[in-house]
């Protein structure tokens, strides 16, 4: 009789991967410390982020209990910041999560069906690529006007080629695994081939490729309002924050710093976590 | 015989691929019955066409495959003419397939339940509960050792063996009247390719499957077929009762694949080996015995032009009248 290799889970040998990766580990909680700080802003915050006080404007930090200063309406920095953590995260995951559904479907059809199809899909994609993104998202967001949904809408909509392809050429190479023509050979429906044999298959890279994303989304956010596109006053996000204080560089300086410091860092933590991610699944360097 | 013995009958079945400009022939005019309980053992080198010729039964083939002429007909309904729909009921159903690679064969990111779970409910209706138990009977049948602890394993976690008994598992999961099993043991090592074939055999009386078994090993279907093809080039070269065939074979092919078994008790020199390569199916020769370039010794005149299939005794067909020079052999062999 055959014996049974003995091999540990596959779970405890990824997280074994991640917590070996130092930056990976530094990513990770990078991201929890935001997660942290919006899901408990009100709590976090010292001060009602839109509450003005024409007294006490561009304070440095630390001055008058305000703990990373004033903007120019002497509205608490730090509570702004806090509370704009909201926004940068709620559209960083929802423009991924757009951008991630309409891109694995558009992906997962054109790669399956191939032919024209796939020729009409993915010119379309190439076309949506070949776009700035930038002016891709001032387009759309001239067209749909300003707001959170929009930003959402708009940034997710840039992120829908990426995925496309990338879901594409991985559903090339597993739809002619001997494993598919197997479950096809037991009678499955092409639904049920497309979506619960092939589409777990390709996830890997999607999963790492969703958390960069994520990190371009918030850059995303944060540029559209710096261009007064996004997020509107007086709802604070990095980017407005950000955009406000480019007009007062000299003078208070601290409110592009922090609030470019928090874009920086979070965007540097998901994409060290998204490079651990990409190590530690790559079947390629699993011992 | 009467046709209604005949679980799965094939008439002049022909199929071509078709590439960039031309199609190229890889099944040629290809006839046989598979009968109730039977098992029939289709034997020939890579690229002969008995695995087009069986994927054709299931109409998986590539896209650029054609079904240029011929009848399939299974328990007397045409297979060629059914609908994706109909098919998708007999596939895994009535007709099951194992095939040649078991480390590929099952899906990397689900366990052997999961698997095998879905291969009864895409047939049955039974509940998931129902299904796992069901699942755990088949590994055991399968001959899988403590089947409800390796049933949470996935496959990475078995040998090679173990999995290919998993998709056999998967295979016979529906009770099928027909069961193709395409080289189901080449990836495999010499023992455990014993224990495969024996638990077919083991399966076969047991639930009275038909059985087509692909190898390009005669040994292999030795004891295990009923009857035999020979394929070479897309055609059927000699074909009838495996007894027969192995009692009197004919064909210069046939001979040489038996010659070529190695014995135990032999020790002398080396294992004898057919001249030549399969030629690639858009070289093979049209009209002519298409085995001509591989048995140089025998003369130009002792082949037929167009060579049919002959009945030279009952039941036993063979191709092309060279066989009745394969004698020479031994006379080019002392040269």
């Amino acid at each position: 009789m055959e014996t049974t290799e003995k091999t540990p889970s596959l779970v405890k040998m990824f997280l074994k991967k991640m917590l070996q990766n130092k930056l990976a580990c530094f990513g990770l909680l990078m991201i929890f410390l935001i997660v942290v700080l919006a899901i408990f802003a009100p709590l976090i915050a010292t001060h009602q982020p839109n509450v003005m006080d024409t007294g006490a404007t561009l304070l440095g930090p630390g001055q008058d209990g305000h703990l990373l200063g004033t903007d120019n309406y002497g509205r608490d920095l730090f509570s702004r910041i806090v509370y704009g953590s909201r926004i940068s995260l709620i559209v960083g995951l929802g423009a991924v999560a757009v951008g991630s559904v309409i891109g694995i479907l558009l992906g997962l059809v054109a790669g399956y069906f191939g032919g024209w199809l796939d020729s009409i899909i993915m010119r379309f994609m190439d076309a949506l690529a070949a776009f700035p993104f930038i002016l891709l998202a001032i387009t759309l967001m001239t067209v749909l006007g300003t707001g959170l949904i929009n930003v959402i809408i708009a940034v997710g909509i840039g992120n829908v080629p990426g995925f496309a392809r990338m879901i594409r050429g991985q559903v090339l190479s597993v739809k002619e695994e001997l494993f598919i023509e197997v479950t096809n050979s037991l009678g499955a429906k092409q639904a049920r081939i497309i979506f619960i044999h092939i589409l777990p298959n390709c996830l890997t890279p999607i999963i790492v490729y969703a958390t960069m994303n994520v990190a371009g989304a918030i850059i995303s956010e944060a540029a559209l309002s710096f261009l007064g596109l996004g997020i509107q006053a007086p709802t604070a996000s990095w980017g407005n924050i950000l955009k406000e204080g480019k007009d007062y560089l000299i003078v208070a300086p601290h409110i592009a710093i922090f609030s470019g410091m928090f874009i920086l860092l979070s965007v540097l933590g998901l994409n060290l976590f998204g490079d651990g991610l990409r190590d530690a699944l790559d079947p390629k360097t699993r011992a | 015989m009467s046709d209604d013995s005949n679980l799965l009958s094939v008439k002049d079945l022909s199929i071509d691929f078709l590439q960039e400009k031309t199609a190229v022939r890889a099944v040629d005019q290809v006839s046989f019955d598979v009968k109730k309980g039977e098992v029939l053992g289709i034997v020939g080198e890579s690229g002969s066409g008995k695995s087009v010729t069986v994927t054709s039964i299931l109409k998986l083939l590539p896209e650029n495959a054609r079904y240029t002429e011929g009848s399939i007909s299974f328990k007397s309904e045409e297979l060629l003419s059914m609908k994706e729909k109909q098919l998708r009921k007999l596939r895994g159903n009535e007709i099951s397939m194992i095939f040649q690679d078991p480390m590929t064969s099952l899906n990397p990111v689900f366990t052997v339940e999961n698997q095998l779970v879905e291969a009864i409910r895409l047939h049955a209706k039974l509940s998931r509960k129902k299904a796992r138990q069901e699942a755990i009977r088949l590994l055991q049948i399968v001959g899988i050792q403590e089947p409800e602890k390796r049933i949470k394993l996935y496959p990475h976690e078995f040998s090679g063996g173990m999995r290919q008994r998993v998709m056999i598992a998967m295979a016979i999961s529906s009770s099928p009247s027909l069961l193709i099993a395409d080289e189901p043991t080449t990836a495999l090592d010499v023992t455990v390719q014993k224990q495969i074939i024996d638990l077919l055999k083991e399966l076969q009386q047991k639930i009275n499957t038909s059985i087509i078994f692909i190898t390009h090993d005669l040994e292999v279907v030795a004891d295990l077929a009923d009857r035999l093809l020979i394929m070479y080039g897309g055609q059927i070269v000699e074909s009838g009762p495996a007894k027969t065939i192995f009692a009197n074979p004919l064909h210069p092919y046939t001979r040489l694949l038996i010659e070529a078994i190695p014995h135990g008790n032999k020790k002398s020199g080396r294992l004898p080996t057919i001249e030549g390569n399969v030629p690639s199916l858009s070289e093979i020769p049209q009209d002519v015995c298409r085995f001509k370039e591989r048995i140089p010794w025998i003369p130009d005149q002792a082949h037929e032009i167009n060579p049919k299939l002959r009945e030279v005794e009952p039941e036993h067909f063979v191709r092309c009248t060279c066989y009745k020079h394969f004698w020479m052999k031994e006379a080019h062999e002392k040269k």
